[in-house]
């Protein structure tokens, strides 16, 4: 599924990465817990987090993570969007709850982070 | 493979620049065009062993050095050291603070993580002065790791 499909789905708003709405992501994970994301396998995947902190960009960035979705209307403040754009990492908000933008992924043939559904 | 040596600050507590050290060693190895494999256990490593200075330790250092068939990370703090290694390496355990977890860290799988990734891991602490953590990757054959 396309970087730009998911915002659609998720009705987000791009909050960087314009340029990068052709990725094509097709395993996601969700997860508040940093250490968690990186016992993962997590190069090219989507991460849905309700944490908005300078240390979710860089473990993303670590962990190979193609973009970053805050669930719950989550804005991160202006100092998270500078390290973003540092690190150039795609970042969008959507209105939904975990539950829900995972079960809307997961309707749209995502899978998890392991490849299973 | 020439030899080189790099060696970062780190601060502790300081969660603006926490990570930024390990973020740079991942994109020198991409520069290098390594196996992303690699790379990803290497940075992994690398953030995760940052990470715990900044949270639990004391302000330290950070060593890279690649030579010949190997790449080393070395990270030394003068914090408060670890009491009982072999209980810090067990899933799950964590002392992190409050504003720790409310960043997402504390689940306590950060050690499991780094030897899981790291072909060699050493650990010594002197409680009260200082932790040493030495990760060692082999260039070839590296052992296997998602
Ligand atoms: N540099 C250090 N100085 C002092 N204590 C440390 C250091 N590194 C680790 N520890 C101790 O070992 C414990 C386990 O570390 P580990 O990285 O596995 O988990 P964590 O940092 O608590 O949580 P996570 O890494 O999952 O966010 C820590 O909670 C802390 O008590
Ligand atoms: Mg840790």
């Amino acid at each position: 599924m396309k970087l730009c499909d998911i915002v659609q789905e998720l009705d987000a708003t791009t909050l960087n990465g314009e340029d990068r709405l052709n990725s094509e992501i097709t395993r996601c994970g969700a997860s508040d817990l940093m250490s968690d994301v990186l016992a993962r396998p997590t190069d090219g995947t989507l991460l849905m987090t309700g944490l908005t902190t300078i240390q979710t960009i860089r473990t993303a960035k670590i962990a190979g993570v193609v973009a970053v979705v805050f669930v719950r209307g989550k804005r991160p403040p202006p100092e998270v969007l500078t390290v973003a754009r540092t690190e150039d990492m795609p970042l969008f908000s959507s209105p939904y709850s975990m539950f829900v933008c995972c079960g809307r992924l997961h309707a749209r043939g995502l899978t998890g982070l392991d490849g299973r559904r | 493979m020439a030899s080189l040596k790099k060696f970062f600050f780190i601060k502790a507590r300081d969660f603006v620049h926490a990570g930024e050290a390990s973020i740079h060693i991942q994109s020198l190895l991409k520069s290098m065009h390594w196996d992303p494999v690699l790379i990803r256990r290497v940075a992994i490593c690398s953030y995760e062993g940052e990470m715990n200075v900044v949270i639990h330790g004391g302000d330290g250092v950070l060593n890279l050095s690649i030579e010949n068939d190997r790449l080393i990370i070395e990270i030394i703090d003068d914090g408060p050291g670890i009491q009982d290694i072999s209980l810090a390496m067990q899933p799950g355990y964590s002392t992190a603070s409050d504003e720790a977890r409310e960043m997402g860290f504390g689940a306590g799988m950060g050690l499991p993580n780094m030897k899981k990734n790291a072909d060699d891991i050493q650990i010594e602490s002197e409680p009260g002065i200082r932790t040493r953590a030495s990760m060692t990757f082999l260039l070839e054959s590296p052992k296997e790791t998602p």
